[in-house]
Parts: C-alpha cells; structure tokens; sequence
C-alpha cells in the first residue's frame, strides 16, 4: 500500500515530464483501437456493400470478378448476357424481383450504370437500406440521368444540367454520345458504396445512345438524332450482369444451381455474401500492415516510458537511499518501478480510449455528411481489451529494465547518497 | 546487553586484495553514544553499511542487540534496520514529494514493531517535531521550503519515531554551520536519550567528538 502511495506521489511530483509520456502512451493506444475500430467498420461497410440481394448473375467467369464489375465497378465484363437469357431466368417462380445491369459507358471517369426503376425500388445497401435522394427523384424518360453523390459533388453537377456520356470506360475517352446528353434528374445521398460514384441511366437511354454505333464506333454518315431515336425500338438486347432477389432465400442455391447450369448461354451466378467475404480475404492484406504497424507505434511510445523511467534512475539514487534507510527491500524499490509503469500505461490506456471516444464524437458529423457512413458508437471488444492487456504487459516487461538496474544500485549503494 | 558487538570483523569487496575493514574487537553498550571520527576512505561508509545490515562481513561476526546480523538473510536485515535502526544521512534526508509529516511517518510504513511503539504515527510525529523545534506552519508544506537545518531537524525525526534502539547518524552537520550544529547535536541527544536509543554517529570533523562519552577513531580500530 504504501508503495503504491510513494509510487503516486512521486509521479505527482514529476507529472510535467510524465504528462508527455501519458500522452504519446495514449497516441499510440487511440491509433491502435482506431485502426482495429477503422478496420472493423470498414469491413462491416465493405461486406454490406450489397445487402438484400440473394443473388448476381453475370457471364461466366470467378465470382470475386463478377462482384468487382457489377458492384464494385471496377474492370469489365468478359461477356454480356442476353436479354432473352434474362427474362427467362427472372421468370423463375422463385424470384421475387431483379434488376438488370448495363455497363460500358463512362462519365469524365466515372462508370455509367444502365438500368431501370426497380434499381431505385429494389437495391439495398448496408443495414438494408434503400436508395435515397438528396435532390429530384428517379429517372423516367430515355435521356434522364441519377448521379451518385460523389459524381454530383466533384463535378458540381445540379438537378437540370445536361451531361454527356463517353463510349468506353477510359478517363480520357475521346469517343463521345455528344448529340444525345443526359439532363440530370436526380441525386443520391451519399452512401459510402461504389453507388456515389456511379452516373445512373435507363437500359433505353444506353441502348438509344449506341443505335448509330457499331463495333464501339460511330458508323459514318449514319446518324440518328437523340429525338429519332427514342421513336425506335429501344428494348435492349443485352446486359452486362442483373441482381436478383428471392422470394425465400433458402432457395438461393438451388436458384444459383439452375443458372450456373443454364444451357443457353455460360452464365454465373454468386452469393453476394460470400464472394464479398472472398474478396475482402484478397484484398485484406492491409488490415494485417495496419496492425503491423499501429502495434510498432504502440511499442514506441512505451519505449519513450522506458527512456523516462531510465533518465530518472540517477537524479532518484537518493530516493533509494533514504527507502532502503527506512527499511525497504531492494525488492520494494523495484515494485516502486514496476508499479510506475503500470500507472503510467494504465492513464496512457485511459487516455487513449477517452481520445478515441472524442475522436469519432468530432468525426461522425462530416463522415455522415461526406461519405454517407455513420460511425457507430465504438464499444470495446474482448480483442480490445486484450489487446489493452498486451500493452500493458509490455509496459511492465520495459519496466523491469530500469526495475533491475535501481534493484542492484540500491544492493550496491545501500546507505550511501551517491549524486 | 551489548547494543553493537563485532568481532573479527573482515569486509573485502569483490576482485580487492585487501580488506577495507578489519576491526578486532568493538562494543558499544547502550546509551553509550559513540563517535567514530573517519576521514573520507577510512572504511566509514563500509563500516556503516554493515552495521546497517546492508552488506554482510566477509568474516567475522556482527552482532546488533544480541542478533547475528552476519548470519540473517537480506530480507530479515532489511526488516531488522527498519525495526531496530533510525539513519540520518549528511543531507538529503527527505522524500522530496513527501510532505514533513508524511515523512517522519515514513518508518512505520516498513516496521509494524515501530507504527505499534509510536501509537497513532501522526501524533507523534507532532509530538518529536514539537520537540524539535520545527514550527508547526511548515510541518504540511514541501520540504523543499524547508532551510538545511530544518531539514536535519526532520530528519532526526524521522530517525526517533517508534523509538528504535540504535541511531545511526552519517555526519549529519557537515552541512549546518557552528551554531546550527551545536543546537542540533543537543536536540538529538536530548531525544535520543529521552527514549533510551544509542547514537552512533560518524564523522570526519574532530570538533564534535567532544560532545560525546566515547570516541573512536577508526584508523586506530580498523587495522587491514
């Protein structure tokens, strides 16, 4: 008891120096639980990128691929999947809705995603949530265009301006649908999903813009105005990939069965759930560099605890002097170090989680605002608390460094007030 | 009974090939208060140390109020200084982050025999600081406000609480001037033999010797 009072005290009387070593304690372990929290949340958001959704179909190729393109907007179909195919398939009694993907197009880099209302009636994200609008409202004529968040605010795009649609996905893509522009009718809320991103139009709209093209071209001296064409037929002929939601969703892999053995044409379908899964696993490699190095950081700042307690040995060698005079065992004096560590890791622990609490409190506005993702209130996990306890451990094993040296000058120095 | 009894008494640090100390004979009865007059490199501090029981003779025997202290492990001669022993160190007595009282009350936290002889340990501690002179506006304030021979004043305080049989005092004037040392010489004494404890008091000024019954100069002892 009294060596824990001494060990207060004595802190007490140096707190401007250890203030600083609390401090970057406490740095280090906020980094820490916010990376794991960061992590976590990332996953969490990243796993529900699509929810509600039983199942997406797609040409043939690996799951993980046919997620990056159709949801994730990331590279391109090997093939396309016939209307017919299509509405074949979503004849199925079993399936209770479907929305059908075109891509291809782009929009000063961002993907153009062709579709039709059930988009906006049927695509859940995260905690299932619908789409929502911060301004107008769904598409409805051939040339109408949605725009996800982050497309409206980079460009600074507003309900009514006319944008125009470039042939192929490149950035820089030279091959423009110039005579047919889109007028904005809608904007997204943010989502945090690759939805943000997105330039949202009618399957009509795509197919209107390529009547005069052939093989990615624009066939010369052939050309069909943006009014002639809506008189043509515009029902599309094929689609990139479509989404499908069951009516009971223990029937998914039958469903899924059926479509991979479809004999008119190689299709695919996936689990959501479960290529989102595989591709986190392929991409999560960051999550473990993360760790890496928020632990690195953590270890440094108890190194700085053990430069402090180290620094002090000489200017406190009277202190053990006049413990070891009262009666104190060399074994108490190097508790009293010991236990030095341990207030100090326990505030920088404190401290740390306190940061991190006000960390999220300060943050949770903008994200909402700027990504759409609403941070949940960081509660500490087991992990967390082991991990705490690591640090903790750690502290106590630097501290029997300064620990031993004052144990053996206090066997060495006895009564004698060395400074 | 014999407060301090050596004999044969050798200490030789490690990788030295003479003894630092070699006393033949030396006892001290109580109440006989004894000045060891020792210039610096005598063996002083060796001496001191040993009779704290924190080194152990090479040979020899220590024997402290009739315990073999060459014989008790570091645990027990830890226990036996904080029970039986009060030191007063030349300076620097005092816990800096302590407050006066709180560190004459030091002791009792180690030595349950001497929290029990000084009853309730703030009153006292009180009680010897009255004593002692120190007035009773410092005695919660940092000792850092405290002059040097204030501090002493503390120190011996904190040497007498619980009333242990032998004080042992490591030139504790050397830095208090003429004036300041002689009252403080006759406050310890004046203590010390209040509640009946030995003082062994070590220290290279000639001056003081006279204050004392029996002095010994342990170049004279301390044959190597």
């Amino acid at each position: 008891m009294i060596l824990l009072k001494l060990t207060l005290r004595s802190l007490w009387n140096r707190r401007a120096s250890l203030l600083l070593t609390v401090f970057s304690i406490a740095i280090s372990i906020a980094l820490l639980l916010g990376v794991e929290y960061i992590r976590k949340e990332a996953k969490a958001s990243f796993l529900s990128t699509i929810s509600g959704t039983d199942l997406v179909v797609g040409a043939r190729s690996g799951p993980v691929q046919l997620l990056l393109y159709s949801v994730f907007r990331i590279g391109n179909a090997t093939n396309n999947i016939s209307w017919q195919s299509y509405q074949e398939i979503i004849g199925n009694p079993l399936v209770e809705w479907s929305v059908p993907l075109s891509l291809g197009d782009s929009h000063k880099g961002y993907r153009v995603l062709g579709t039709n209302q059930d988009y906006f009636r049927y695509y859940r994200y995260g905690d299932k949530q619908l789409l929502d609008f911060s301004a107008g409202q769904p598409f409805a004529g051939v040339y109408d265009a949605v725009l996800g968040a982050e497309v409206a605010r980079k460009l600074g795009y507003k309900l009514g301006d006319n944008i125009v649609l470039a042939h192929g996905t490149a950035s820089a893509s030279f091959a423009l649908h110039a005579d047919k522009p889109f007028h904005v009718v809608g904007i997204l809320k943010p989502t945090g999903t690759p939805i943000d991103r997105t330039v949202h139009v009618t399957l009509e709209g795509i197919e209107a813009i390529h009547v005069d093209w052939v093989s990615g071209v624009q066939v010369p001296g052939y050309h069909i105005s943006a009014e002639e064409a809506v008189q043509k037929n515009l029902r599309p002929k094929l689609i990139t990939a479509f989404l499908v939601g069951l009516k009971n969703r223990a029937a998914a892999f039958r469903v899924q069965r059926e479509i991979n053995e479809y004999q008119r044409e190689p299709l695919l379908a996936a689990l959501p759930g479960v290529a989102l899964a595989d591709l986190w696993q392929a991409i999560g490699m960051f999550e473990t560099v993360l760790r890496i190095i928020s632990g690195f950081v953590v270890v440094a700042g108890l190194l700085g605890m053990l430069t402090i307690l180290l620094s002090t040995l000489n200017e406190r060698r009277r202190e053990m002097a006049i413990l070891r005079a009262v009666g104190a065992h060399p074994r108490q004096v190097f508790l009293l170090f010991v236990l030095e560590a341990l207030v100090l890791v326990v505030l920088g622990c404190l401290a740390g989680v306190t940061l991190v609490y006000a960390a999220l409190f300060a943050a949770r506005p903008w994200v909402v605002a700027e990504y759409g993702f609403y941070l949940r209130t960081w509660i500490p996990d087991m992990p967390n608390v082991l991990m705490l306890a690591v640090v903790a451990g750690l502290a106590l094993l630097f501290s029997l460094i300064p620990g031993a040296i004052a144990y053996r000058r206090s066997l060495q120095d006895g009564l004698t007030v060395r400074v | 009974m014999n407060v301090i009894e050596l004999q044969n008494l050798h200490y030789r640090w490690h990788s030295q090939i003479r003894d630092t100390l070699a006393i033949a004979n030396l006892h001290v009865a109580q109440g006989e208060h004894l000045f060891i007059k020792g210039a610096s490199g005598s063996g002083k501090t060796t001496l001191l140390n040993l009779l704290a029981g924190i080194l152990t003779p090479t040979s020899g025997s220590l024997s402290i109020l009739g315990q073999a202290l060459h014989s008790m492990g570091s645990s027990a001669r830890d226990r036996f200084r904080a029970d039986h022993m009060g030191v007063i160190f030349q300076q620097f007595n005092l816990l800096p982050y302590l407050s006066v009282l709180e560190n004459v009350q030091l002791p009792c936290h180690f030595s349950t025999r001497r929290k029990q002889q000084a009853g309730n340990t703030l009153v006292e501690a009180n009680r010897l600081l009255d004593h002692l002179g120190l007035d009773a506006d410092l005695r919660n304030r940092s000792v850092t406000d405290l002059s040097v021979g204030q501090q002493q004043r503390v120190a011996v305080a904190r040497a007498l609480i619980g009333n242990p049989e032998l004080i042992i005092a490591d030139e504790p004037t050397s830095a208090l001037d003429t004036d300041t040392r002689d009252g403080f010489l006759d406050l310890l004494f004046r203590e010390a033999e209040a509640q009946g404890s030995t003082i062994l008091f070590v220290s290279h000024d000639p001056h003081i010797a006279s204050h004392f019954p029996r002095v010994v100069d342990l170049r004279e002892v301390n044959q190597p």
